[in-house]
């Protein structure tokens, strides 16, 4: 079974961000960047069904700058096979994303791809959906549970009340949770290995998708910052100026 | 503009977040009508059309739609969406499995998050943990929203809207629902309480949880949880907050063990009131906390149930 994994450069989950002064976005000079946490995850679970045995190949890509083939080398040194980078210093809305990602699915053909939930830089939560639309695939979003059967996949979901296992025909799209697994990190000779593993580079155009979007962005701001208060010396103090002070009790 | 609203529905009955989007889509103005989808809906359906605002209730019963699965879903509002500028949803996991999938089946940009209606095509909705705040117009001729629903102030009851059943085709080949395992509780919905209490890895057990069940239960509070909680199996996921998990925004939020991550805080930081009890004086939840009380949990908490 083949496995197709998309993985994004993001900023680093730990950083702070900083607006620029002209408010026209958000600053990434200078700032540490990485992989995408969820797609980390996703990474880790196609290893993993590599390791059982039940993948064959490991296919990541990547849409974005030339910078981004750093996330892909990492995804090669975790253990995917070969990388497929389209390469695109224009920003891409997730349905674009979408759709060059689905003409990467036409010429692979995998029998699952993975994504993560959501980028933690535009916090969209919306490409892996979008790309099962686009190809038909049935869809198990915010997986913790992936359970690969004979032409079917059972993806548990993490879902508002609780949880909720649906089982799909393959070819689909599964995007992950946090609790689908814990990624391992890249060891040093594995890295060293990545930088011979194949990396091809493809276009938009080549790939005859358009990445305009219907969505134009008019600017970003900083949200009011939260002032923080006082220490009370005691619990009595704490109920005491939640009734009268705050008057929440 | 007309806009079609997809309701949420939980246990048979309408979802709270529902009466928020429909004030969303007030803001955005025009004719609203709300989707009730699943099966033996009749429930939802009387209570959305009693929603202030609500114009008719379109009502899609068929066992097809029975777990709310995005294949099938997608398919019905494809089919009716060519009647509408807008589809909105709630942010909840079923708005963003959904929206997402007709989005593209439509060709066209799906908005997440919507915190404000600046105008019919441009929104306010926060990136990056909710560290800032873009602006995004829209120039598609189907805008597809997801709602935060803590953003907008539910609107009231008190409407009486027109209920009419639609008829679409739809089959699902693709996806099956086998099981769900929901969390029984009596406390009120995290989403829409009053009060929220909430653990982190500080609690140190799932099973010292319970030190916030004799407070949530003097308060009618929700309990909540940090990532790390949740990772460690003290309680289940539903219970997470954060930018991963559920947004809230209560009068009162109290963070117990709990440190204050920016993916924790963009998850709680629009709370009215908030209160972090920790034994770390330079824990970082004390930068956003209205009152901090240092020390060790395990002390405070029979204190202050006591004191409640
Ligand atoms: C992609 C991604 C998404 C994430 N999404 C979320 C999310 O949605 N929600 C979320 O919460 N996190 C999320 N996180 C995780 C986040 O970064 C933090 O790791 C997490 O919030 C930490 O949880 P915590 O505060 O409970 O644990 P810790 O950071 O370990 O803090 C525990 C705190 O408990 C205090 N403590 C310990 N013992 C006691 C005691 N006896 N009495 C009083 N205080 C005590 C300590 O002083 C400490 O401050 C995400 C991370 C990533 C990478
Ligand atoms: N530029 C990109 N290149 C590759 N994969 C992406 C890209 N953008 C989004 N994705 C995938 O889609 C997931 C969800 O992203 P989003 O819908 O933008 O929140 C990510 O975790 C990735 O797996």
């Amino acid at each position: 079974m083949k496995v197709l994994v998309a993985v994004k450069r993001v900023i680093d989950y730990n950083v702070k961000i900083r607006v620029k002064p002209d408010h026209s976005d958000v600053d990434l000079t200078n700032v540490k960047m990485a992989m995408n946490p969820f797609c980390e995850i996703a990474v880790e679970e196609a290893v993993r069904l590599k390791e059982q045995g039940v993948a064959s190949e490991i296919v990541a890509v990547t849409v974005g700058p030339k910078a981004a083939q750093e996330q892909l080398r990492t995804a090669l040194a975790l253990g995917a096979d070969r990388a497929i980078h389209v390469e695109t210093e224009a920003r891409v809305e997730s349905l674009a994303v979408a759709k060059l990602l689905k003409a990467v699915v036409d010429e692979e053909q995998p029998d699952l791809v993975i994504l993560g939930k959501q980028a933690i830089d535009t916090d969209n939560n919306q490409t892996g959906q979008m790309l099962a639309a686009l190809t038909g695939m049935p869809q198990g979003t915010f997986a913790s549970k992936v359970d690969v059967k004979e032409g079917s996949v059972d993806v548990t979901r993490e879902i508002d009340g609780g949880l909720q296992t649906v089982a799909l025909t393959l070819p689909a799209v599964v995007t992950t949770d946090l609790r689908l697994n814990e990624p391992r990190y890249a060891k040093l000779p594995d890295i060293m290995k990545a930088k011979k593993k194949p990396l091809e580079s493809k276009t938009p155009e080549a790939l005859g998708v358009s990445v305009e979007s219907g969505l134009e962005l008019l600017g970003v701001e900083t949200p009011a910052e939260r002032k923080g208060g006082v220490k009370v010396g005691s619990v009595d103090e704490l109920v005491e100026k939640l009734k009268t002070e705050a008057k929440v009790l | 503009m007309s806009i079609l609203i997809l309701a949420e529905q939980h246990d048979g009955e309408l979802a709270a977040g529902t009466a928020h989007v429909v004030a969303a889509a007030r803001a955005i103005g025009g004719d609203i009508d709300v989707l009730v989808a699943g099966e033996g809906v009749d429930a939802v359906a009387q209570a959305a059309a009693g929603l202030d605002g609500v114009s008719r209730v379109r009502v899609a019963d068929d066992a097809v739609y029975a777990h709310q699965l995005a294949e099938p879903l997608a398919e019905l509002l494809v089919a009716l969406a060519d009647d509408y500028t807008h589809v909105l949803a709630a942010s909840s996991t079923t708005g963003k499995n959904v929206l997402p999938r007709l989005a593209a089946l439509r060709d066209v940009a799906q908005i997440s998050d919507i915190l404000e209606v600046v105008g019919a095509d441009t929104f306010k909705r926060p990136i990056y943990a909710g560290n800032a705040i873009a602006t995004v117009r829209s120039s598609d001729p189907l805008k597809v929203i997801t709602v935060r629903t803590t953003a907008f102030d539910a609107v009231a009851d008190g409407g009486s809207a027109a209920i009419e059943p639609v008829s679409a085709e739809v089959s699902n080949p693709s996806s099956r629902f086998v099981g769900e395992e929901l969390a029984q509780s009596d406390r009120p919905e995290l989403g829409s309480a009053k009060i929220v209490i909430s653990g982190g890895r500080g609690m140190g057990s799932g099973d010292n949880f319970k030190l916030l069940d004799g407070i949530a239960d003097k308060l009618g509070a929700a309990i909540g949880a940090s990532r790390a909680a949740v990772d460690a199996g003290f309680v289940p996921n539903d219970m997470q907050v954060g930018q991963t998990g559920k947004i809230v925004a209560p009068e009162l939020y109290i963070a117990v063990g709990i440190s204050g991550a920016i993916q924790h805080l963009a998850g709680m930081k629009d709370s009215k009131v908030i209160v972090a009890i920790n034994k770390d004086e330079d824990a970082p939840i004390f930068q956003v906390a209205d009152y901090g009380l240092v020390g060790d949990l395990f002390e405070i908490l029979p204190a202050l149930e006591q004191k409640l």
